[in-house]
């Protein structure tokens, strides 16, 4: 590709451009694989040539990857002997519920 | 899941985690996670005879875990109930620095760096909008389906969309505005 000068009548205005615009409004979409392929390719064919577009794409795929790897700090208060003994009876009047259903059907 | 009695033990403690981990972003305050993520728990073992489909278990987890959350709900607490235009989450990359924070290839491998990615990501979801921090909650952070997070919440895939992506622009913002005013 041959370089080319700087085009000032179409420069991107700091990602203001429509397109630019249009592009932020679907890019959720666009990284959850939730758009038709012609349009992922004309979203990826602006965005190649569109710095703010990039910068932007990076800081939204950073801010939802912290998400996915966010944990809570500390651990809960250990399931104390009460609620154990509350818990493993639930869980056995479900289990004996179940077989039940199971043997009526 | 609900196999025998020697799936007990491991239950308790994988659904412990994950509930709190829930109850954590939603209610706020300590106490009441700890509070909400006991009730949870125990509806989770009173009723799993009547989880219809195993494989969706961490969504009918947290359906649970969501009306509990939603009794104890102290409207203080909260961030203000509003919704967010597009407009006002576009970015104005004038004036704005760039995100300093890591891709998925470059997680920090340095534990205070990670803990300060945990613990600014933590203050971004808590300040969320509670419509928008549902969605992000169960969508980015629990990582479920969008139709699972849509039937958690009762509302259309449609609107699960559109509050995902406004929420993600929000926190964008937010830790952009983080790193600005650092
Ligand atoms: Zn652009």
């Amino acid at each position: 590709m041959s370089h080319q000068p700087p085009d000032h009548e179409h420069d991107h205005q700091h990602g203001k451009d429509p397109l630019c615009l249009e592009i932020f409004a679907r890019l959720s979409e666009y990284l959850d694989g939730e758009l038709a392929a012609e349009d992922c390719a004309g979203i990826e064919a602006h965005i190649a040539d569109c710095p703010p577009c990039v910068e932007f794409v990076k800081q939204l795929r950073g801010s939802i990857e912290a998400s996915h790897h966010f944990r809570v700090p500390g651990q809960p208060a250990p399931v104390d002997a009460e609620l154990r003994e509350r818990l493993s009876q639930a869980w056995s009047e479900a289990l004996a519920r179940k077989h039940q259903d199971a043997q009526q059907d | 899941m609900a196999g025998d009695a020697s799936a007990f033990e491991p239950f308790v403690q994988s659904f412990q985690a994950k509930i709190f981990q829930y109850t954590w972003l939603t209610c706020g305050q300590r106490e009441d996670a700890e509070e909400v993520a006991q009730e949870t728990l125990l509806k989770v073992f009173e009723s799993f005879d009547q989880l219809r489909e195993p494989e969706h278990v961490r969504a009918w987890v947290f359906r649970i875990a969501k009306n509990y959350c939603l009794m104890k709900r102290r409207r203080s607490v909260y961030a203000p109930e509003r919704e967010y235009s597009l407009d006002e989450l576009l970015p104005s990359f004038d004036g704005e620095r760039s995100l300093q924070i890591p891709d998925e290839s470059e997680v920090p491998e340095d534990a205070l760096l990670r803990g300060e990615l945990n613990a600014r990501i933590e203050t971004a979801i808590r300040e969320l909008p509670e419509i928008y921090r549902s969605v992000v909650l169960l969508r980015d952070v629990e990582e479920l389906s969008t139709s699972d997070t849509a039937g958690i919440l009762n509302v259309s895939e449609d609107v699960v969309k559109q509050r995902l992506h406004r929420g993600r622009l929000a926190l964008r913002k937010a830790l952009a505005s983080y790193v600005e005013a650092k």
